[in-house]
C-alpha cells in the first residue's frame, strides 16, 4: 500500500478496498513511527487530516471521486492551509494559524485530497539543505547522515520514505528538483506562471514556482493537473486552457531530441554522478531519442546574477514580517526601530539575514545599477541561452546536481559552496523554464542521484512523457530507502 | 536683493474607485478601524496584489484631460521603507515608468492666465493611518486607507507666489472632481499637497536649494505655509546662512513651518520594478475608449459659453468653475431660451451670494435650474419687476415651491394694467400739488419722488417701464 501510485490508490479506493480514512491512517501512523527520527513534517494535525478523509469517503460514495479523492499529500509548509500552522520553516511563524487556502491547496481540497500534514523546509525556502528551518533538520531517509537537500527538504524525505505518497514543493532556484534528486524521487518544476503563487509565502517572487514531488513522473502528471491553472489573484498566473498532463505519457520516445550542455558535464561535476548521468542518456538513446551537443555559454552567470535577484526581491518580501500585525515579535523593546531591530534580528535565523542584507545592498542608492540592473540584463541572456539551444532540441538533459546528497553539517559554514548544489537548476528559474528531476541511480555512497530534464515553455507534458517512459524502461524510482525495523 | 520664488507641487488626488487599488476591500470613509481591512491589505504571508483597472482608467482619464501623454507600457516599483501602518513594508508606485507624463493645466491668476506644466502623475497605494490617541502609550493602526488609489500630480517648479500656486491647486481640484476621478475632500484628505519652495535672487537662472512641506491639506494652509516657508528662507538668506534641503511640516495652530528629516535623515527607499506585478500594457484603443468617456473640458465649455450664449469672458469663467455650476447655467438658459445674461446674471449674483452665506454647493442649492428659470421667465415677461423678484427668489430660498406659485398666494403680479396705473398715478400727482408744480418749473429731480411714491402706492407691483412712460407724460400735462 504504502509504495502504491497514486493511479493504484484511486483504484483501491474506487473499489472499497481500502477508505481514505484508513489510508490516511496509516500514513499517519507510519509518520508517527519515523518522523521523531526523519523530522519531514513540522505540523501533523490528525483530527483534520481525519475529518477530511471522511469527507472523502463519503464523496467516493456518492460517485463523486476525481483522481486524487480520498489521497492523503503532505504540503509544503509554505502554502497557506485554513485552519493549520503555516511556519514557512521560521520562528517568524511559530504561531501563525493561516487565515486562507493558498490557491494550491484550495485545488487539492477541491479534487477531494487530504492535508496529511506540512513539511519541514529551509526557513522562508532559503536553503540547498533544510538545515536553515528553524525546526531543525530533516535527515535523508537513504542516509541519516546526508542531507535531503532544500529547499523542500520534508517533502522529498516524506515522499521517499513513503510517509505520504505524494507532496508539493515549490522552487526558486532549484528547491523541488535538487532535494528530489538527492532523496531518488520525482519532482517539477513548471513554466512560470503555470502554478497560482496565491498563498505560497514569497521568498522571490520572480522565481518562485509550486509543483508536484511523487514516486514517480505519472504521479507528477496527476498532481499537476490539479496543482495548475489560471487564478486572478495571482497577477503572473497565466490564463491558459487546462491542460491534461497524462495525455502524452505513452508516446514512444523515437525522433525525441535531447541537448546535452557541455557546461553541464565540465568541471564540478562528481564522477559518480556524471556516470549515473552518462546511463540513462543511453537508455534514452536505446528507447530511440537522438543526442545534440549544445552549448548554455552563460551558465556559469546564472550563480551570481541569482544571488543579486532572488535576495532583492526576498529583502522587499520579507519586509512584512515585522512583529506588528503578526507572527513573531520580540518580547522587550524600547522604541519602534528597536521593536523592529530586536523583533527581525531574533525572528529570521542566519541564512534569511544574510539574503536580507545582500538584498537590501544591492538596491541601495549607487549600488542598483550596478547590481540589480545588471543581474536584470544577465538574466534575459540567460534565457536567450535556453531559446537559442531549444532550436537544436526538444529537451535538455544533465545532472540534476553536481553531487549526491552531502552530509549533514558539511556545507553549514560555507554559504558558497552551499550556494554551487543548485548550478544547474537555478538558470531554469531565471529563464522561467519548466524542469525535472528524475531517478537515475545512486552514486559510490549509495545515495541517489536525479537527472534533470528541461523543457521549453510549456512542455510539461513532453517533459512527463521522456520521464515516464525512462521509468517504464528502469526501476530506479521505485527503489526505496530502508528505514530502522523495515525490511 | 530682489528675491523670486519658485514653488512646485505635488498633490496626492485619492481616485474615486469603489474598491481598492491592488485588493477587493471598500474604500468608503469612515468605518471602523480595520473593518476595511482585507488579506491583500494587512499583508498576511502569500497574499498578492492585483491591479484595479477602474484605477487605471481614471489616470487615464485625467492625462488626456491635462493633454499628457499616456504611457502605453507603465511599471509599478516598489518603494521600500518600514513604519507601522505600512503593512507590507513597502508602497507599491511607480518610479521610472509612471502612467501619465507631461501635460499642463492653464490657471487664472487674478486678470492673467497662466500654464503650470505637468512633470508626471503617478499611480501608487495609500497608507494606513496610525493613532496616537486613546492607547496610553501605544499606537493603534487602522489599516482601512492602505491600499486606497492615488493619482500623485507632479508638477514642473512654474509657480512664482503662493497666490499662483493655489490658483493651481483650486484648478486642479476643481478639474479631477470636473472628471470624477476624486471627489476632492480635503477634510478626509482625498486631495492633499506638497510643496517644493525656494527662493533665487530675481534674474538668477539656477534654482535655490529646496524645501518640502508636506501634507497641506486646505488651500488656505497651503498659501500659508508657502508663505512663511518664503520669509524664511529670504531672512536666512539674506543674514548670510544656507538653506539645507529637507522635509518640513506646517504647523497651522503657530502658522510656521517646522524640519521634519533632512535629506541625510532621507530614508534609501531601494525602488525596484514589483515582481508581483506585470508592467501595464495601454493600447492605442483603449486611450480612445476612454476618452470618448471625458466630459466637455473647462477651456472648451468657457469658449463654448461665450460663443453660444455671448456670455463676457469673465462670465463664462465664474460659470464654469464647476461642472454642476457650468450644467445649472446651461440648464436655466436653456429653458429661458435667449437672454443668457439674465441666467448668469442672477446665478453669478443672488444665487451665489445665497449659496455662500449657507455654505452650500450648487448641487445642494434649494434652488434648482428648473425653478430659477421658472422664476426669470417671470421677469422675461414683465410679470415681475427686478425688486419683486428678489422677494420670489428669497421665498423660493426658503422652500415656499415655484414662482407662480409664490407670486400666486401672496398676490406680487406687476401691475401692467395702463388703466390703473394711471389712477394711481392722477392721484398721487393730486396730493402732492406743491412738488408738481415745482417740478413743472424745470426741478427735474423730483421724478424720482413720483416713482417711488407711485411704486409704493402699488406695493411695488407697477411696472416700473410702464409706470415712468404714464408719470412722465401725465406731469408734462
Amino acid at each position: 500500500m504504502i509504495n502504491a501510485t497514486l493511479k493504484e490508490l484511486a483504484a483501491l479506493l474506487a473499489g472499497k478496498k481500502i477508505s481514505s480514512v484508513e489510508l490516511t491512517q496509516q500514513f499517519l501512523s507510519r509518520i508517527a513511527t519515523h518522523n521523531p527520527d526523519l523530522n519531514a513534517f513540522i505540523t501533523v494535525d490528525e483530527e483534520a487530516s481525519l475529518k477530511q478523509a471522511r469527507a472523502a469517503d463519503e464523496m467516493i460514495a456518492r460517485g463523486e471521486a476525481q483522481p486524487l479523492t480520498g489521497i492523503p499529500l503532505a504540503q509544503k509548509d509554505i502554502f497557506c492551509a485554513q485552519g493549520w500552522r503555516t511556519t514557512c520553516g521560521s520562528q517568524m511563524l511559530h504561531d501563525f494559524i493561516a487565515p486562507y487556502d493558498a490557491h494550491v491547496i484550495e485545488q487539492f481540497k477541491h479534487a477531494g485530497a487530504i492535508n496529511l500534514g506540512k513539511t519541514n523546509m529551509d526557513e522562508f525556502a532559503m536553503g540547498s539543505s533544510n538545515e536553515t528551518s528553524y525546526y531543525g533538520k530533516v535527515k535523508n531517509p537513504w542516509d541519516r547522515q546526508a542531507v535531503p537537500g532544500g529547499s523542500s527538504g520534508g517533502s522529498a524525505a516524506a515522499v521517499a520514505a513513503r510517509l505520504a505518497p505524494a507532496a508539493s514543493g515549490t522552487d526558486t532556484g532549484g528547491s523541488i528538483r535538487q532535494p528530489a534528486a538527492l532523496c531518488g524521487i520525482t519532482g517539477l518544476k513548471p513554466t512560470y506562471g503555470v502554478v497560482s503563487r496565491y498563498g505560497m509565502i514569497a521568498f522571490a517572487s520572480s522565481l518562485d514556482q509550486g509543483g508536484p514531488m511523487a514516486k514517480s513522473a505519472e504521479d507528477c502528471a496527476l498532481l499537476l493537473n490539479v496543482m495548475a491553472g489560471f487564478d486572478a489573484r495571482d497577477s503572473t498566473s497565466l490564463e491558459r486552457e487546462k491542460e491534461d498532463y497524462t495525455r502524452g505519457l505513452d508516446q514512444p520516445l523515437a525522433g525525441l531530441k535531447i541537448g546535452l550542455p557541455k557546461e553541464f558535464f565540465a568541471a564540478g561535476l562528481s564522477a559518480d554522478v556524471a556516470q549515473a548521468v552518462e546511463a540513462a542518456i543511453a537508455e534514452y538513446r536505446k528507447l530511440g531519442a537522438e543526442t545534440v551537443e549544445i552549448s548554455l555559454p552563460n551558465s556559469h552567470l546564472a550563480i551570481p546574477v541569482y544571488y543579486v535577484l532572488a535576495p532583492a526581491e526576498a529583502s522587499s518580501n520579507l519586509s512584512r514580517f515585522d512583529g506588528v500585525r503578526y507572527g513573531y515579535r520580540a518580547p522587550e523593546y524600547g522604541d519602534l526601530l528597536d521593536m523592529y531591530s530586536k523583533t527581525r534580528a531574533q525572528g529570521f535565523g542566519a541564512e534569511v539575514k544574510r539574503r536580507i542584507m545582500i538584498g537590501t545592498y544591492v538596491l541601495s542608492a549607487g549600488y542598483y545599477d550596478a547590481y540589480y540592473l545588471k543581474a536584470q540584463k544577465l538574466r534575459r541572456l540567460i534565457a536567450q541561452d535556453f531559446t537559442e539551444a531549444f532550436k537544436q532540441c526538444d529537451l535538455i538533459m544533465g545532472p540534476t546536481a553536481p553531487t549526491t546528497a552531502f552530509n549533514l553539517g558539511e556545507k553549514s559554514d560555507d554559504p558558497v559552496s552551499m550556494y554551487l548544489s543548485d548550478i544547474y537548476t537555478i538558470a531554469v528559474n531565471l529563464a522561467g523554464l519548466p524542469g525535472m528531476s528524475v531517478p537515475c541511480g545512486f552514486g559510490a555512497d549509495g545515495r541517489p542521484v536525479g537527472l534533470h530534464l528541461v523543457g521549453n515553455y510549456f512542455s510539461e507534458a513532453r517533459m512527463l512523457n521522456a520521464a515516464h517512459q525512462y521509468q517504464q524502461a528502469t526501476d530506479w524510482h521505485s527503489r526505496k530507502p530502508r528505514l530502522p525495523g523495515e525490511e | 536683493m530682489q528675491w523670486e520664488v519658485v514653488i512646485g507641487l505635488e498633490t496626492h488626488a485619492q481616485l474615486n474607485t469603489v474598491s481598492k487599488i491592488f485588493s477587493g476591500a471598500s474604500t468608503a470613509y469612515g468605518a471602523a478601524p480595520n473593518t476595511q481591512a482585507s488579506a491583500v491589505d494587512l499583508a498576511l504571508p502569500g497574499v498578492l496584489p492585483v491591479m484595479n483597472k477602474a484605477a487605471l482608467e481614471k489616470a487615464v482619464k485625467f492625462g488626456l484631460a491635462v493633454g499628457a501623454e499616456i504611457s502605453r507600457r507603465s511599471v509599478f516599483a516598489r518603494k521600500n521603507y518600514f513604519y507601522p501602518d505600512l503593512p507590507k513594508g513597502y508602497q507599491i508606485s511607480q518610479l521610472d515608468l509612471p502612467i501619465v507624463v507631461g501635460g499642463s493645466l492653464s490657471v487664472q491668476v487674478g486678470d492673467t492666465e497662466k500654464t503650470v506644466r505637468l512633470t508626471r502623475a503617478h499611480l501608487e497605494e495609500d497608507a494606513g493611518k496610525s493613532l496616537h490617541e486613546d492607547f496610553h502609550g501605544m499606537t493603534g493602526i487602522d489599516l482601512n486607507r492602505a491600499g486606497t488609489p492615488l493619482l500623485e500630480i507632479v508638477t514642473e517648479p512654474d509657480m512664482r507666489s503662493a497666490q499662483e500656486a493655489v490658483a493651481y491647486a483650486k484648478a486642479l481640484h476643481s478639474l479631477v472632481r470636473w472628471i470624477g476621478i476624486c471627489d476632492g475632500n480635503m477634510q478626509e484628505g482625498s486631495f492633499r499637497c506638497d510643496a517644493n519652495v525656494s527662493v533665487r535672487p530675481k534674474g538668477v537662472e539656477k534654482l535655490g536649494t529646496r524645501c518640502e512641506i508636506k501634507n497641506l491639506n486646505s488651500f488656505k494652509f497651503l498659501e500659508k505655509a508657502i508663505e512663511y516657508e518664503v520669509r524664511r528662507q529670504i531672512e536666512i538668506l539674506e543674514d548670510g546662512g544656507r538653506i539645507v534641503q529637507e522635509t518640513r511640516l506646517y504647523d497651522s495652530d503657530r502658522d510656521e513651518t517646522r524640519s521634519m528629516r533632512s535629506k541625510e535623515e532621507a530614508n534609501d527607499y531601494r525602488y525596484f520594478p514589483d515582481p508581483d506585478l506585470l508592467p501595464m500594457a495601454v493600447s492605442g484603443a483603449y486611450i480612445e475608449q476612454v476618452r470618448a468617456t471625458l466630459p466637455e473640458l473647462p477651456p472648451a465649455k468657457r469658449e463654448r459659453f461665450q460663443r453660444e450664449y455671448a456670455l463676457p469672458g469673465y462670465d463664462a469663467g465664474v460659470l464654469t468653475a464647476s461642472r454642476e455650476l457650468a450644467a445649472y447655467f446651461e440648464d436655466v438658459a436653456q429653458t429661458l431660451g435667449g437672454e443668457a445674461k439674465l441666467a448668469a446674471n442672477w446665478i453669478m449674483g443672488d444665487l451665489s451670494a445665497s449659496l455662500n452665506k449657507d455654505g452650500k454647493e450648487i448641487a445642494a442649492s434649494p434652488i434648482s435650474s428648473r425653478q430659477l428659470a421658472g422664476l426669470l421667465k417671470r421677469i422675461q415677461d414683465g410679470t415681475l419687476s427686478g425688486k419683486i423678484a428678489k422677494e420670489v427668489f428669497a421665498a423660493m430660498w426658503a422652500g415656499e415651491g415655484d414662482a407662480d406659485r409664490i407670486i400666486e398666494t401672496r398676490g406680487l403680479k406687476q401691475v401692467s394694467d395702463s388703466g390703473a396705473i394711471e389712477k394711481i398715478v392722477d392721484e398721487i400727482i393730486a396730493a402732492n400739488p406743491a412738488q408738481t408744480a415745482e417740478y413743472r418749473s424745470g426741478k427735474d429731480k423730483l421724478f424720482g419722488f413720483f416713482v417711488g411714491q407711485a411704486m409704493k402706492a402699488s406695493k411695488g407691483q407697477a411696472n416700473p417701464q410702464q409706470l415712468n412712460d404714464i408719470l412722465k407724460k401725465k406731469l408734462q400735462a
